[in-house]
């Protein structure tokens, strides 16, 4: 039994932290914000170097071959990092789309090019057939997946829906509303149990969005931490008053046992089936909630500072307000584990 | 990452899980804890001794079973004991803090003398340590030993003194040095509790019963040679005991046993269909998930000798605060149904809506108890975050 993070593990977090905390520097990130698409192809580049984008590709089709836990450890760093990179839709969700749900010879033809970066796909949820909302990573995405109300997948072109384009909240990450023609579109329908298939895709999309917060709440946490321990009134480190204080301790024991709770649910998804989506529902519920609490009470522990565009902590709070929302807010992520739990 | 099981570990999985199946109707009941233990209770707990689920790292000359220090096996051990519902033997201040702190600071003679009837049970303790006016700021405690004609005599007052009323020994702290710093004059003694001069009279709680008590010494007088490793370094003694402290390793199966009652007690009341209790118990289900991941973490860092640092020092602190939400629901489950309180004594079992406002109490108890939540946030923060102490403020 060892519940810890792999030596390798920790080495790809550190290679990947260090390359994004010199790539998304708060000049880059104001840059990207003008436009918010929520891609960079100089950053992308460097990640495909790093060979993120085939994380979870199996090996025979030029991936990485890891899991759910590598994909959280990720989605981590880059939520520290608030990088404008897909992510959760395309090196995750789409990856595991085709794994769970596509013939071996739509593996063949899309796995290898999502490993070598060379497509990007947003993955959304359509609810009557050609309308989709809030669609995952569409902001420069060349491809697109759309769940479909029976579990099977369309696989267009992003020239063959019609996107808008809204201006986010999340200046890293754009909101995404697709039109399209699913009878026109080529169909991941190899699943035996759509639905199933389409569930865990969403639950590994989950898991990944929970870390992403937990990566953001670190972050303000962090950036809060080191500014009440350099600001001074009353003639004291602001950090000695105990009031202060006990914001901090309890920041701190609702945050770090987030960090094993993504571990557990990255885990479950790839050894536990039995707790597998109620695990993942929790965790992207719970995470929903503490990253709240942390990115209010970061911000208020910078005094004025927080409110300020000057610190630029507001990104790493809105990132935080967008994964809560995104693949279902903490209530619905509850009500469906109840459900699931027959608790009706 | 791997949550299975090592071939040894399964192996003692299996081992535990055939005692049970051949033993398991010997066991008392779970609880108590009030009241010396029983004849049942002392033979379980010897039988426990002798098969290494108590004492199991504890040398064989003092008692033990002298198995290598192996938290996972621990673990394994209180896991399986938990399924099955089955008494893991008493959790005493004599064993769970004396014990370990003779085995390490005690002479050889203290540990033969204490260490192997201790945890057989055949000799009860209980801790001298908080006085009305020393509580989170125990080193400040007053009670005086004065050396005299080769005895240590004891004046003054402790207080919180569970298992008083019925143990067999005390471990004390008290004041031998007035003249030197607070930390450094304070001495740590072993005493019967058949010392003429002690006092002991029941303090009863907000539960309604008397779950501790006081204990008053006039002119008690102690042989001299009953003091642990020596004058004024009681406050290095009563430290070292920390050190052994895995508090969350048992409570992660208390929290998730709770988790389940409550879940049976909404379900039998029809509250399950009622979306904002639902609601509440998926919160609180999301939170034993988090604990208990947390957990694994703790337990992963102790077996690799790692310091959790912060992550060990929250765990009071959200424990309890955790365990009071879960008691909390049942008792907004249970309404009016719940308000009826007739304990039914230390005797016999008392029914679920006492026992569930007993545990909601209680845990009050436990947010004070043992360095009240006000303290742990500030351990949490100084030790854990390297926020800087409070200035000192002058004394009038």
């Amino acid at each position: 039994m060892e519940f810890a993070l792999s030596e390798e593990q920790v080495l790809f977090a550190d290679s990947l932290r260090g390359l994004l905390s010199e790539r998304v520097t708060i000049d880059a990130l104001r840059r990207h914000a003008e436009t918010g698409s929520g891609f960079d192809e100089g950053l992308w580049n460097n990640l495909v170097e790093l060979g993120l984008p085939g994380l979870l590709v199996p090996e025979r089709f030029g991936g990485a071959g890891l899991g759910m836990v590598d994909a959280a450890v990720a989605a981590e760093v880059i939520g520290g990092a608030t990088a404008f990179a897909p992510f959760a839709g395309s090196v995750v969700m789409a990856t595991l789309a085709f794994i769970h749900g596509a013939t071996e010879a739509m593996q063949a033809a899309w796995l290898p090019r999502i490993a070598a970066g060379e497509v990007r796909f947003g993955v959304g949820i359509s609810r009557n057939g050609g309308q989709v909302q809030a669609a995952i990573d569409a902001g420069a995405a060349t491809h697109l997946l759309v769940y479909l109300p029976d579990g099977n997948a369309a696989v267009i072109t992003a020239d063959e829906a019609s996107a808008q384009m809204h201006r986010s909240i999340d200046r890293t990450r754009p909101v995404v509303d697709l039109t399209f023609d699913p009878t026109q579109a080529a169909m991941l329908n190899a699943a035996n149990a759509p639905q199933v298939a389409m569930q865990r895709v969403l639950d590994a999309g989950r898991v990944v969005l929970a870390a992403d917060t937990l990566g953001a709440a670190q972050h303000m946490f962090d950036s809060a931490l080191t500014f009440v321990k350099q600001r001074e009134q009353f003639g004291r480190i602001i950090g000695s008053f105990q009031a202060v204080k006990h914001q901090f301790a309890d920041m701190v024991t609702m945050l770090e046992p987030c960090r094993g709770m993504v571990w557990y649910a990255a885990y479950a998804q790839d050894a536990l089936p039995d707790e597998a989506r109620v695990t993942a529902l929790q965790t992207k519920a719970h995470l929903g909630d503490v990253g709240r609490e942390i990115a209010r009470m970061a911000t208020e522990a910078h005094g004025g500072m927080g409110f300020t565009d000057l610190l630029g902590l507001h990104y790493w709070f809105k990132r935080i307000m967008f994964n809560r929302q995104m693949l279902g807010g903490p209530e619905l992520c509850r009500e469906e584990a109840g459900r699931l739990q027959g608790w009706t | 990452m791997d949550l299975s099981l090592s071939d040894k570990h399964r192996a003692l999985q299996d081992e535990v899980r055939a005692f049970v199946r051949e033993h398991g109707h010997k066991s008392p009941k779970l609880g108590g804890g009030r009241k010396r233990p029983d004849q049942k209770t002392r033979d379980w707990q010897k039988l426990l001794v002798d098969n290494g689920y108590v004492g199991r790292t504890i040398p064989r000359e003092y008692g033990g079973f002298g198995a290598a220090p192996d938290v996972l096996e621990a673990a394994v051990i209180a896991s399986e004991f938990a399924a099955a519902g089955i008494y893991a033997g008493m959790t005493n201040q004599g064993i769970s803090m004396l014990v370990p702190t003779l085995l390490e600071v005690g002479t050889e003679e203290q540990r033969k003398q204490w260490v192997e009837k201790t945890i057989r049970g055949d000799v009860i303790w209980c801790q001298g340590y908080s006085e009305p006016g020393a509580g989170s700021d125990l080193a400040s405690l007053t009670t005086r030993g004065v050396l005299q004609d080769g005895h240590w005599v004891i004046d003054g007052q402790k207080i919180w003194t569970s298992s008083a009323h019925y143990a067999d020994m005390m471990f004390l702290l008290c004041r031998t040095e007035p003249d030197k710093p607070k930390h450094e004059g304070i001495s740590y003694l072993l005493l019967s509790m058949k010392t003429p001069g002690i006092e002991v009279r029941p303090l009863r709680t907000m539960t309604g019963r008397a779950e501790f008590n006081e204990v008053f010494f006039t002119d008690v007088r102690v042989p001299e040679h009953q003091i642990v490793l020596g004058r004024g370094k009681g406050w290095y003694v009563a430290n070292v005991t920390l050190k052994h402290e895995r508090s969350m390793i048992g409570n992660a199966e208390k929290m998730t046993t709770r988790l389940e009652q409550l879940i049976a007690l909404l379900k039998a009341n029809g509250l399950l269909g009622v979306a904002e209790y639902r609601d509440r118990l998926l919160k609180l289900q999301g939170e034993v998930i988090a604990w208990k991941a947390h957990n694994l973490r703790l337990l992963t860092e102790a077996a690799q000798g790692v310091d959790s640092g912060v992550k060990r020092m929250i765990v009071k602190y959200g424990g309890t605060m955790l365990g009071f939400r879960l008691a909390s629901l049942a008792i907004d489950a249970l309404g009016t149904a719940g308000l009826p309180f007739e304990s039914a004594g230390e005797d016999a079992e008392d029914d679920d809506a006492t026992t569930w406002n007993i545990d909601y109490l209680y845990d009050v108890g436990l947010m004070i108890g043992g360095g009240s939540n006000n303290i742990q946030k500030n351990i949490i923060a100084e030790r854990g975050l390297d926020l800087p102490r409070e200035p000192k403020v002058a004394r009038a």
